[in-house]
């Protein structure tokens, strides 16, 4: 043996050592986990990479205040790459391989879908940050988004009553959300009295870019004398295409408003306002609510991602809201152990950042208050509308025939997220 | 001209018009107003309906400052100063805000806009100060202004605003302007006139495009048979005049998809039709001439109009470097290995994209329509073709005139034929094969970034933007005839049409699918497409 491999060897195991020291001492400051799953590349990345962002910067603001049951939070984050069966894997792989309690994540509602039977199976908690299509009540997923009754039935509320509304464009990207929102919109528009004619259902491609023919169909349905309005669930990508051909062929927001339930002030900066003033969304949350936690949360997001220019968003405020509620459960629990924590979160209440309170309900949902906003020159919105109270989350529409009867409640004794109010059976069917 | 309205039923238009302005201005006499100085006071509330009382106070007192006010409220830009409500007219000036009082004193210059605030304004009081505008710019001396401003008015047409315009119509001298009005007064004789006056009211309005006009025509009540047909007859007139105007626009629509099927598949059909290279990247090409407008953009943020023009050379030179670097460090070691090109090049496009997301970041950036490429050009009140589509038709044929010149008439464009015909003869008559071969992928690249400039006019610049446009692409130039520049152009214009006709009663989605079943059944007949080439070059 020469000098050379001896030392080589030496130092190996010297390495060792210093490792096996440095893995003991992690040991003694032990930490708990939180698993943050937002794709961080691919399609999704647009709107995900922020949710990211935000809960790394609540985590390293809850250390800051001493952590969480004395011992500080560590972020584990993966990357699913907008690939929904990618979703499953990873947060399989958070559970059983990097021991977190708890996952903030997914986007999209195919992503919810491909985590749900994963984390049911292992029993885990997750957070869920997005406005979604409802139908469905998970004992392991909390959902701090909005449910329809929460963004889409005030918003035509407001359009109605207000606006003066009487015929209707429901436009949408051709996926689960729309396609569910829409259907529950319709019902609920018939309910109140819209003749069948006056309704108008359009669906596109994820992506669609040529507007041309749909605008000006929109165009003429608008024309017939009744004051119009378009209600999108257009998603993402497609919007800046679509209110650029809206600002083209000269419809204005007089004419025809356009009130869309995925277009926020994230989205609005990638875009030219411009054309789009006046035009409306519907959501819980604005960064122009002007309320002391919203200033100091907008205030720590830019300390935080060092640039003063980015904006906050509802999403953002859903995470908020998530992670505060679940360090009240943990520490109203006195362990991170899932079981606990589901048990501990109903009834949780925590302030949200339009200057309220958000409750976790038996169903998994949170109230919130419906806030309706125009767009303005500098890509911010003005609040023109908001409900007088906190509107609970419904899991079941009441609009569906297929839904009308059930509840979920998962406090005992019913447990049960798919509850037949008229048969009086939990079906089990929880999504 | 003139003498045409002194007919009989003029004379009884006249009369009734009469009684409907002495209406009109005991209607305005005896209602309750807020006083002046209360009603300007009332803009600094929070309230939109106490703000919408204000304003109609204010235009029926009608005082010199309510016109600009109200303009500038409009467009967002009137303040009050949060000390003492006083109101403002905001005007940037460069980096700097200056703050001039609603009722004279000395402008304030300031960098920011701290200590005032913006008089809020939403969608109901945009409307109502439009409105309101419009009655007070009917005298307005331009043509253009006036015409808006009746047409305006005719959105919501009542008796008050028809008494405004009676006496007008007799001092009117445009045309376009005249017939507005025109029609503004026969939806309201229809409604109000006795039968005499509804029968003409329904002869102007069978000549109006408008859809008011339409409107009034379809809620008309007939008092007997007579009128009630010649109403239907009225109808079925303007209904059959929009249809026609409606397959013109429908035309329209589909060929300016065409062009930017065409547009973004003309590069392809360089790399992919001559060369027969499977350039999975062709779209992030296209992606890097989006960014390349967005970034000339950021330099020259004075120049929006000039950025569009200065971008598309700098697009051209961009995404053809990229390409010529794409094609020496990669695609000339898998030439005749089609499978490995594949997948060679679709790893080249996901490190494109994500090159992109880490340099620009995951968000959309956003490229400003030059002003003179927004908005329509409205050649009646029903058919409107818009700028920005027409520019973008406009370009694609130029683009394909200047690279059919390229190929045809010059010495690169006869290499790069010589070569994809016959490579080793060429190689004998003394053409440098490989430096063709990179010239010709950099040109096809070089064009796709163009197509990249237009893109980004319609729609988001973001490292999605080619994979949006690949599968339509490669569509395109195999519908067309691989190889064959003009199938490529007649291939794009026709599925655009296609795709436009099917689109208003199948719907977009099915109308996409529809088209690709075609485009596959057209393919199992005629394998090389539309044009497919013919003599010793189509034998390989």
């Amino acid at each position: 043996m020469t000098m050379k491999t001896l030392k080589k060897m030496a130092f190996t195991s010297l390495l060792m050592v210093a490792s096996m020291a440095s893995a003991g001492l992690a040991m003694a400051e032990e930490t708990i986990k939180v698993g943050v799953l937002h794709s961080l590349s691919g399609t999704m990345a647009i709107s995900e990479t922020t949710l990211k962002d935000t809960m790394l910067m609540l985590i390293e603001e809850q250390n800051k205040k001493g952590g969480v049951l004395g011992k500080k939070l560590e972020a584990v984050v993966v990357d699913p790459a907008s690939n929904w069966p990618l979703f499953a894997e990873k947060a399989r792989e958070l559970v059983t391989k990097e021991g977190t309690d708890v996952i903030f994540g997914c986007w999209t509602s195919v992503s919810r879908k491909s985590v749900l039977p994963v984390i049911e199976e292992l029993d885990s908690v997750l957070f869920y940050p997005v406005q979604y299509e409802g139908e469905e009540s998970s004992k392991n997923v909390f959902y701090t988004g909005a449910a329809p009754n929460q963004q889409a039935i005030p918003a035509v509320d407001y359009l109605m009553n207000d606006i003066g509304v009487e015929r209707w464009v429901l436009a949408g990207t051709d996926y689960v959300y729309p396609r569910t929102t829409n259907k529950i919109l319709e019902a609920y528009l018939i309910a109140k009295g819209v003749d069948k004619k006056d309704i108008m259902i359009n669906y596109t491609p994820f992506g669609h870019s040529d507007w041309q023919s749909i605008v000006s169909d929109i165009k003429k349905f608008g024309s017939a004398g009744k004051k119009t309005a378009v209600v999108s669930t257009i998603n993402g990508d497609a919007n800046v295409p679509f209110y650029k051909e809206l600002g083209n062929q000269g419809i204005s927001a007089e004419d025809i408003p356009v009130v869309a339930f995925s277009v926020g002030e994230e989205e609005l900066s990638g875009l030219d306002t411009k054309p789009l003033v006046g035009h409306l969304a519907a959501w819980n949350y604005f960064m122009s609510v002007e309320s002391d936690e919203n200033e100091e949360f907008i205030e720590a997001w830019h300390k935080f991602i060092k640039d003063k220019k980015r904006v906050t968003n509802d999403p953002m405020e859903a995470h908020y809201i998530g992670f505060n509620m679940w360090v009240k459960a943990v520490e109203k629990a006195g362990t991170t152990d899932p079981k606990a924590v589901q048990e501990a979160m109903i009834g949780v209440a925590v302030p949200n950042l339009s200057g309220g309170f958000s409750a976790m309900m038996p169903n998994h949902h949170i109230t919130k208050p419906v806030l309706i906003g125009e767009i303005q020159k500098d890509g911010q919105f003005d609040i023109v509308w908001e409900t007088s109270g906190l509107v609970p989350g419904d899991a079941w529409s009441d609009f569906l025939p297929g839904s009308k009867d059930l509840i979920s409640d998962w406090r005992a004794p019913m447990s049960c997220g798919n509850y037949n109010v008229k048969t009086k059976k939990c079906s089990g069917q929880n999504y | 001209m003139i003498v045409h309205y002194a007919r009989p039923q003029m004379i009884r238009l006249l009369s009734w018009l009469l009684c409907l302005a002495c209406l009109g201005f005991f209607q305005g006499g005896f209602a309750e107003v807020l006083n002046l100085d209360e009603a300007w006071n009332t803009l600094s509330k929070k309230s939109y309906s106490d703000k919408a009382e204000a304003i109609e106070a204010i235009v029926q007192q009608n005082p010199p400052e309510a016109l600009p006010a109200l303009k500038a409220m409009l467009e967002g830009q009137l303040f009050y100063a949060k000390s003492n409500k006083a109101l403002f007219i905001l005007r940037e000036d460069g980096d700097n805000y200056l703050f001039t009082p609603l009722f004279g004193g000395n402008t304030a210059t300031q960098e920011n806009k701290r200590g005032y605030k913006k008089v809020r304004i939403n969608n109901r009081l945009r409307v109502q100060i439009r409105q309101s505008l419009a009655s007070m710019q009917l005298k307005h001396e331009d043509a253009a202004v006036r015409l808006e401003a009746v047409q305006e008015l005719l959105k919501e047409p009542d008796e008050e605003t028809a008494a405004l315009i009676a006496p007008l119509v007799y001092e009117e001298q445009d045309g376009r302007v005249l017939s507005a009005m025109q029609t503004l007064l026969a939806i309201i004789q229809l409604e109000q006139g006795d039968e005499a006056a509804q029968a003409s009211a329904i002869e102007t309005l069978s000549s109006s495009l408008n859809p008011s006009a339409l409107n009034a025509l379809t809620e008309y009540k007939a008092p007997n048979g007579e009128l009630e047909d010649s109403a239907q007859a009225a109808i079925n007139k303007i209904e059959a005049q929009r249809d026609l105007y409606a397959v013109a626009e429908t035309v329209f629509f589909g060929l300016s998809l065409g062009s930017v099927l065409a547009l973004s598949a003309i590069g392809l059909a360089i790399t992919f039709g001559v060369m027969g290279v499977i350039n999975m990247a062709h779209g992030e090409l296209m992606m890097i001439g989006a960014y390349t407008t967005y970034v000339v953009q950021l330099l020259m943020p004075n120049h929006i109009g000039l950025s569009i023009i200065v971008a598309i050379p700098a697009a051209f030179i961009v995404a053809g470097l990229v390409g010529v670097a794409i094609e020496r460090g990669i695609i000339r070691f898998l030439y005749g290995r089609a499978l490995e090109t594949l997948l060679a090049t679709f790893g080249i496009s996901l490190i494109l994209q994500q090159t992109v997301r880490s340099i620009f970041s995951p968000l959309n950036r956003s490229v400003e329509t030059p002003q003179w490429m927004s908005g329509a050009w409205q050649i009646n009140e029903v058919l409107a073709l818009t700028w920005n589509r027409l520019y973008i038709i406009i370009f694609t044929l130029l683009v394909f005139t200047a690279l059919l010149m390229v190929m045809k008439k010059s010495t690169l464009g006869l290499q790069v034929r010589a070569v994809s015909q016959n490579r080793a003869m060429a190689r004998a008559m003394g053409v440098r094969s490989e430096w063709v071969d990179a010239l010709t992928f950099g040109l096809g690249s070089g064009i796709a970034g163009m197509a990249g400039v237009a893109l980004s006019l319609l729609t988001n610049v973001g490292p999605n933007l080619g994979q949006a446009y690949i599968i339509d692409s490669f569509m395109v130039v195999v519908f067309g005839g691989v190889g064959n520049l003009w199938g490529t152009l007649v291939a794009g214009m026709s599925l655009g049409v296609v795709n436009k006709v099917i689109e208003p009663w199948a719907g977009a989605v099915m109308a996409k699918i529809l088209v690709l079943v075609f485009i596959i059944l057209f393919i199992q007949k005629r394998p090389k497409g539309l044009f497919p080439q013919r003599g010793r070059a189509a034998e390989d």
